[in-house]
Order: C-alpha cells, then sequence, then structure tokens
C-alpha cells in the first residue's frame, strides 16, 4: 500500500512557527498516517518515542487494522499515546500494561493489542508481567522503549542503564558490584516458549529506521496470524536526561549502547520453520512425555 | 455433593464460595482472573472447572497486581469480569481497583476475608472493613460494598454487584468472610443470563471500526481541573447510589431500644445472641448493614425513629464499622463495640452478655479474651460539651 | 429424649481429616434440605489437607440459623480421643454423645460429660473393617446417631445418603447402605 497523500492542517500554533516553510493547503508527500492523531506529541528534541509512535501508526495503516486495534499506554514519556493514536486506547498503570492487554485480548480475541512501553514500565515495575504475558504466549505486540533511563521522572537509574552510566540516582556512575547489571529483555525473553518474536532495531539512521518498522510489523503480522507474543525492542535515546545534544545521544547509543544491546532478531519461530510458537514449544519439549501429550479439548 | 445443572429454581446444598462462582456465571460473567489463596480457593476452582464449559475465560495470573489489571482490560473491553482473592491479595489489587474507579471500568472484586495484620491468619475476619469502605488504593474514590451473610445471600449479592458496577460504571466488591465462603446452606440459584442479552457499552475499547471516534480508557488528567470536574461527576453518581441503593435487614427493630449492628459472619453470631436476649425480655434488635458502602444511614435514622437509644457494633476486628455508626448516629445515642480479632468469632454467649450489660447499664467489655483491652481503647465519649456540663 | 430435639439438630462431627466425617456431615445436610429445614454445613479448614483433625458443624433447624459454629451441640460424632476431649464436655444435657472407641480408646472416660447426656461408645472402625466396610466406620456412627435422636425420618436418611454418593462412585452406594443399617441396627 503506498503512502497516502493527503492535504496537511497544522495547528495555529505549530503555522506560526514553521508556517512560512509549509503552506496551508498545500499538498505534501508522507503525511501523517491516519492512525496518528494531529495532536501534537510533548516528545523532547532528538527523542526515538516519536519516530516510533509514527512507525506504530504507519503499521497499523499498512495493515488496515485501525478499527480493531486496541493499545494499551504505559506510565512514562509515552503515557499520552492515547492521545496521538487515532485507534482505540487504554491507559494503564505502570508496568501493567501486558496484563491490560490479556485481558482485552481474551474477551476480543480478533482484535489486535499492542502495549508500548518504556524500560522502567517494562523491565523494572512490570517484569513479571512482561514475562508471564510472554511466557503464556499472548497474541499480543509489545514495543519496547529502551532508552537506559527513566525520562518522565527526570533521569533516574533504568533497569537497563549501562554499567558507569551517570544519572540522578546513581550519581557517581551505576555501581554494577552494588546494584548489579542491566536487564538485557530481547535476550531474557528469547529463551520462553510463548515467544514468537523477539527483535532488537534502534532508530538512529534511515536504515536503522526502515529496519525498526520492518520489524514492528512483523510483530503485529504476527499477531494478526495468531503465531504468538511478539516483542520488538527499540533501542532508544535521551537526549534531555543524558545531557547530550540529540545529535551527540545518537554518537553516544552507537558507541555504548549498541555493544552492550547488540541489534538483531533473538528468536522467529517462523524464520526457524514452525508455524507459531505452540509447534516450536512441543519441539524444544520432544524428550518430555507430558508436554507432549494430545490435549482431546 | 453441590449439582450446578439444576433448574433455577431447584434449592441446592452448596459452598458459599462456590455460589459465588456460580451466582457470577449466571450473572453473564465469563472472565476470571485470579491467583490462588485461602479461604477463596474453592471460587477459583470451580470458576476453572466451569467458565471454559461456557465459553468463558478463567486465568490463573502470575499476581494478584496482574490479575487486578487484567480485570481492568477486560473490564475496559466491555466484558462482565471478576477476580477473587483474600486480604493480603486484595491489598495488591488495590493499585488495579484505583485504575478501575479512576477510568469508570466496572468489574467485581471478592475478597473472601481472613484475619490480619501481614499474612495474619487465615480464620475467618471483617479486618478489611476500612480497606473496602473507605476505597480500596489511593484516590477519592468509593465502590459499592455488598456484605452477604448467608450463601444465598452470596448468590443474590454478586448477581447485583454486576449490575451496579455497570450501571454506574464502577468497581464493586463483595466483601465475604472464610465462615461464609466455606459454609454450605441451601440456595435457589439466579436464573443464567446470556451476556449478549446485556446492555451495550458505547464507552468500552472494542475496536472503533471506522464507525465512531477512538474510545479511551483512561484515568490520567495533567489538568487539575479536569480532574477535579471528573471526580466531581464520579461522585454525583456517588450521590445516585447512596440515594438509591442503601440494604439492611431489621429484626426485631421496631420497638428495639437496643440495637446490634453486625454485617457478614458476625451479624450470624449476633442473630442467635438477639434471639437470646428477646427471650430474656431484653428490647433488642438486630440491624444487619447488607451494603457497607452506601452504609445504610438511612435504617439508623429509622431505629433511632423507633426508640434505639443504644447501639452495640459487633465486629470481627477491633473496632472499624463502629466510626460508621457513630457517623451515623451523630449523637443520638450511645455507640459501643464489640469484638474479637486475629480469626476468633466471638460465641453468641459473648455478645449476649454484652447486650446483657448494656441493658443493665453497664459498661460493656469490648473484647472478651483480652488483657486490659478497655483500658488502651478509647471510652465512650461524652457528647455533652463543657458548657453543658458545667465546667 | 430424642423428640425434645427435633426441631433443632446442633451436630458437631470430629475426628481425623481422611474418616469421613465431613462426608457424613454433608449426608446429614442434605436430609435438611430434602426436607426443606434450615440447614448450614460449616468444616474447620486449616493448613493441614491430611491426617490432621476434621471437624464439621451441621446445623438443622426449622428457624433461620444463626452461627454454623456450635458451641452447644446436642449431638457429637466423635471419631478419635481428642474429639472426645474436646467436644464431649460441649454436649448439653439431654444431646447424645456417639464415641468410635477403636481410635478414641479410652472412650469418654476421665471427660467431663454432662449430666444427662446419652454417651454411646463401640467400636466403629474394627467393625467396618470385620464386615469388608473399610473406611464406612463415618456412616456406621451416622447410623447410630440416627437410631439414637432420629432427626429425619428414615426414608429422608436414605435418600440423602443416594444422593452424596457422586454419581462415578455407584459401586460404593450399596456399602454405605449397608454401614448405615448396620449402625441402625447396633
Amino acid at each position: 500500500m503506498a503512502q497516502p497523500t493527503a492535504t496537511i492542517t497544522l495547528p495555529d500554533y505549530q503555522q506560526e512557527r514553521i508556517g512560512s516553510q509549509i503552506a496551508e493547503g498545500e499538498v505534501i508527500k508522507s503525511a501523517r498516517p491516519h492512525a496518528l492523531t494531529d495532536v501534537v506529541t510533548n516528545y523532547c528534541p532528538g527523542c526515538t518515542h516519536g519516530i516510533v509512535n509514527r512507525l506504530v501508526a504507519e503499521c497499523i495503516d499498512e495493515l488496515g487494522i485501525e478499527g480493531r486495534t486496541v493499545g494499551i499506554a504505559p506510565v512514562g514519556c509515552s503515557v499520552m499515546m492515547y492521545d496521538f493514536l487515532n485507534c482505540d486506547m487504554i491507559e494503564a498503570a505502570h508496568g501493567r500494561a501486558p496484563a491490560v492487554a490479556t485481558g482485552v485480548k481474551r474477551v476480543h480475541p480478533d482484535n489486535v493489542v499492542f502495549a508500548y512501553q518504556g524500560d522502567g514500565d517494562l523491565a523494572s515495575i512490570g517484569t513479571a508481567e512482561t514475562v508471564h504475558a510472554a511466557t503464556r504466549g499472548e497474541k499480543i505486540t509489545v514495543i519496547f522503549i529502551n532508552n537506559a533511563i527513566y525520562g518522565m521522572t527526570g533521569g533516574q537509574m533504568a533497569p537497563t542503564s549501562l554499567p558507569n552510566q551517570v544519572t540522578q540516582t546513581s550519581p557517581y556512575g551505576r555501581d554494577v558490584s552494588k546494584v548489579g547489571y542491566p536487564v538485557r529483555i530481547a535476550e531474557l525473553l528469547s529463551t520462553l516458549d510463548g515467544v514468537a518474536y523477539v527483535e532488537r532495531v534502534t532508530c538512529d539512521s534511515r536504515a536503522h529506521i526502515i529496519q525498526a518498522k520492518k520489524a514492528i510489523k512483523k510483530a503485529f503480522q504476527n499477531q494478526i496470524d495468531g503465531i504468538g507474543y511478539s516483542l520488538v525492542e527499540v533501542v532508544a535515546t535521551c537526549p534531555t536526561n543524558w545531557g547530550m545534544t540529540p545529535q551527540n545521544a545518537f554518537q553516544w547509543l552507537r558507541d555504548n549502547m549498541l555493544p552492550y544491546y547488540p541489534l538483531g532478531v533473538y528468536k522467529d519461530v517462523v524464520a526457524d520453520g514452525f508455524a507459531n510458537a505452540a509447534e516450536a514449544a512441543l519441539e524444544r519439549a520432544k524428550d518430555c512425555p507430558i508436554a507432549q501429550q494430545k490435549r482431546e479439548d | 455433593m453441590a449439582d450446578n445443572t439444576q433448574a433455577a429454581e431447584e434449592r441446592v446444598l452448596m459452598k458459599g464460595n462456590e455460589v459465588l462462582a456460580e451466582a457470577a456465571m449466571r450473572a453473564g460473567c465469563r472472565f476470571f482472573f485470579g491467583y490462588p489463596i485461602t479461604p477463596q480457593t474453592e471460587l477459583a476452582a470451580y470458576m476453572a472447572k466451569r467458565l471454559p464449559k461456557i465459553g468463558g475465560t478463567f486465568l490463573q495470573a502470575e499476581s494478584e497486581v496482574a490479575a487486578i489489571n487484567m480485570v481492568y482490560g477486560a473490564g475496559a473491553a466491555g466484558a462482565r469480569v471478576m477476580t477473587s482473592s483474600s486480604s493480603p491479595g486484595v491489598s495488591l489489587k488495590s493499585e488495579g481497583a484505583s485504575y478501575m474507579a479512576g477510568a469508570d471500568v466496572p468489574g467485581v472484586i471478592v475478597n473472601v476475608e481472613r484475619g490480619g495484620p501481614g499474612l495474619g491468619g487465615i480464620q475467618p475476619s471483617q479486618s478489611d472493613y476500612f480497606q473496602a469502605t473507605r476505597a480500596l488504593g489511593h484516590g477519592d474514590y468509593f465502590m459499592p460494598v455488598l456484605a452477604p451473610s448467608t450463601v444465598q445471600e452470596m448468590a443474590d449479592l454478586i448477581y447485583l454487584a454486576f449490575d451496579l458496577a455497570d450501571e454506574y460504571r464502577t468497581p464493586a466488591m463483595i466483601l465475604a468472610d472464610g465462615m461464609i465462603g466455606q459454609m454450605m446452606e441451601p440456595v435457589t440459584l439466579p436464573p443464567a443470563r446470556d451476556p449478549k442479552t446485556l446492555a451495550a457499552k458505547p464507552w468500552a475499547t472494542t475496536g472503533h471500526k471506522g464507525e465512531r471516534k477512538h474510545n479511551v480508557v483512561n484515568s490520567l488528567y495533567l489538568s487539575p481541573e479536569k480532574l477535579e470536574d471528573t471526580n466531581r461527576e464520579r461522585f454525583e453518581r456517588y450521590e445516585q447510589i447512596k440515594a438509591k441503593h442503601q440494604r439492611q435487614e431489621l429484626m426485631d427493630c421496631d420497638d428495639a431500644e437496643i440495637v446490634v449492628v453486625a454485617f457478614g459472619a458476625a451479624s450470624r453470631i449476633a442473630r442467635t445472641a438477639v434471639r437470646d436476649a428477646r427471650a430474656k425480655g431484653i428490647k433488642c434488635g438486630l440491624l444487619r448493614p447488607i451494603t457497607l458502602w452506601p452504609y445504610p444511614t438511612d435504617a439508623i435514622d429509622q431505629v433511632i425513629a423507633n426508640g434505639a437509644t443504644k447501639f452495640l457494633s459487633v465486629e470481627l476486628n477491633m473496632g472499624q464499622m463502629v466510626e460508621d455508626v457513630r457517623l451515623a448516629v451523630n449523637g443520638r445515642a450511645s455507640v459501643d463495640f464489640y469484638g474479637r480479632t486475629g480469626g476468633v468469632l466471638p460465641t453468641p454467649e459473648e455478645v449476649l452478655d454484652q447486650i446483657e450489660r448494656l441493658a443493665a447499664g453497664q459498661p460493656v467489655a469490648r473484647s472478651a479474651g483480652a488483657k486490659d483491652v478497655g483500658s488502651v481503647l478509647p471510652q465512650p465519649i461524652d457528647r455533652k460539651s463543657s458548657y453543658e456540663r458545667g465546667e | 429424649m430424642a423428640e425434645q430435639f427435633n426441631h433443632e439438630l446442633l451436630c458437631v462431627l470430629s475426628g481425623f481429616g481422611g474418616q469421613g466425617l465431613l462426608f457424613a456431615g454433608k449426608v446429614m445436610a442434605n436430609t435438611g434440605l430434602l426436607d426443606g429445614r434450615h440447614v448450614s454445613w460449616m468444616p474447620s479448614y486449616g493448613p493441614e489437607m491430611r491426617g490432621g483433625t476434621a471437624n464439621c458443624s451441621v446445623s438443622l433447624s426449622d428457624d433461620a440459623i444463626g452461627t454454623p459454629f456450635i458451641t452447644k451441640p446436642t449431638a457429637v460424632i466423635a471419631m478419635n480421643q481428642p474429639s472426645v476431649e474436646k467436644f464431649g464436655p460441649t454436649v448439653v444435657p439431654g444431646g447424645t454423645i456417639v464415641i468410635d472407641s477403636t481410635l478414641a480408646m479410652n472412650g469418654a472416660e476421665g471427660v467431663d460429660i454432662a449430666e444427662g447426656v446419652n454417651v454411646v461408645t463401640f467400636k466403629a472402625t474394627e467393625m467396618a473393617e470385620e464386615a469388608g466396610l473399610k473406611g464406612l466406620a463415618n456412616i456406621i456412627c451416622l447410623g447410630k446417631l440416627w437410631a439414637e435422636t432420629h432427626f429425619c425420618t428414615r426414608e429422608t436418611l436414605d435418600a440423602a445418603l443416594t444422593k452424596c454418593v457422586p454419581a462415578t462412585k455407584q459401586h460404593l452406594l450399596e456399602p454405605n447402605r449397608k454401614a448405615l443399617q448396620m449402625g441402625i441396627d447396633l
């Protein structure tokens, strides 16, 4: 499906700021996806949330699923995401998005349900919900933004903050001898039988953004096809709380984040030749008689 | 043995916990999310067995925290949904309950109470009265709290709880206890309702199908004025609930001078004691709140109008509901308390003893079996002002 | 003596877990259900799933039942010594206590039982085993208690027993009936 061409209508204040460059009524390419509302986001300059929000919206448009999609917004910088997307949205408590998504998906199995979560939300306060939704093989899609810091609360140490990274609550740098090591979610979840697909991507370049979109789209397609739980981890920036310019933040991401959080596909049951997560799980447990029992129901 | 395939009108002998489950399904509930804990186990077990057979979903969550958030999600998606737990587990549900209240998402929470605080015990208790009636979780909200005292009421009240939750878009709670949950009594089950026949929920997040604006289920309002407006609108609904849904049972209250106030398991014991007191010629009655929120203040007014001068709140705790009795009585009569805690049940004889003391104008003991409990608890307040006392 | 309590039977059934006292209590409760009386059946519950003490309280009444926990029973079935010691002293005068002295070897000896209580002691477990009815001492005791108190009609008792044996265990119905008759005939 081609990118829609549309007439852009800018809010008044935005016209004042950039009106000289884009005239109202001017026909431009690459317009706002339908699934994205015309509400101006609250993201900082250089933050990759905006890019990923848009990628999610583009995927929803391209898959034609806006009318049956229910999104779960997290607590964190993307807390207002329910205002940015045109599909039905639920605002969850901090960390609970996978549980809320489970509730929705169980009621309406034909809906496409996704959770969008940051690192504090998904990998700290919501670790139990994350791991168990994954191991249950909930047929949901999770977009995980890993920027190694708590953004909204002002730059505290995250479960994914790097060793020796300075944050508000690790002012002398993350001391792994005292507070331990970062959680590598893609690696961790790829060991679970309920998981169909895990990929780690980033948004620091056009090529990487294209790859990120491919991954997100696949994570949605997997759900539509009933293949199983899919998660895309996006290694992201937080220039504001890292105390850097956007350009320097991207460089820091390349220099420090990507070596610790290597990009790539961590699990893909379809690429491994299975129809879905259940089939792959059966094969992995091929020597366990009880796991091989056929069910009557 | 409980047989759940009988016609609706037939009387059957079932455990309270199982009746909660069966009646919930008959009310149109098809989704249950929970985590194991004593003494509500039979409820979840019954759901696990039956729900899949009627096209429903039973899911044992990784925690009570997850379970209530699954309830939040399923409720937001428009389903009749419930969770059940016992006291320590209900504490964990407080977060989700607050979000449900804040986002106006209906759902039913069952608390088959046990003794506390902390891990406490597993015997019947009413130690969670404050938690249930003052808002289960942070924020400015209430929820309907229904307190069954018989197995029949387990059926009737959970049916009502689902209706109230949907009508007023609020979580609702069944506050039961280990006694009513574990005991078997005859019950006539309510008729089964097809969930498809229930009123539509146009606000639910079901996917807009291109037919309407997108729905948002949310409790976040960064503008204080907007949040205030939202809360005020919710409290208008609370006023409607208070006006329409106070429920109580009055026994022997027409000419009662002494009114024993007790709910749930404590009311069973109080009922026996009040009967025995009547047999001894004491003008004594029982006021049994069925709704703990809204509290049946109209009934308190009524028994005072009938001539009640002394109230005795009997509870399975160290004195919680007595505060609501005092608020409702508002100085028009004396209010005393008698309770046992930790899962110890008072005997009817203990309660009768207190009624007799009240009748004789003697102070009540507050909690038998405890050392010097009377001296550490506040004494009945002398409601006269210093001016009235001539000081 | 029996007629005195016909309007209300407050019975505690107590013994070790696994002796079937909760089941015997259910049979008793079902007689009340069949006769349209007020009924409550209240088990003790606790962390011990097997082998610990187990008791239940069954109230059958023509009036609404207050507390389902019975503090002044009119009838007790006690199948071990701790149960005799715990519940024996609580039986009201005119009431009945049935003791299985196979395990409660001392019977009511040394237990402070009120005057006017009908104490019935016999070796129910031993009888059951000798008659090839292993595990049905509970029903023998129930039969004996019925014979002493007539808490319902014989027809109702039989119907309740039939109702309580689950469809999947129909082969146990006949042995249960035999055990009941054995207790009644004692």
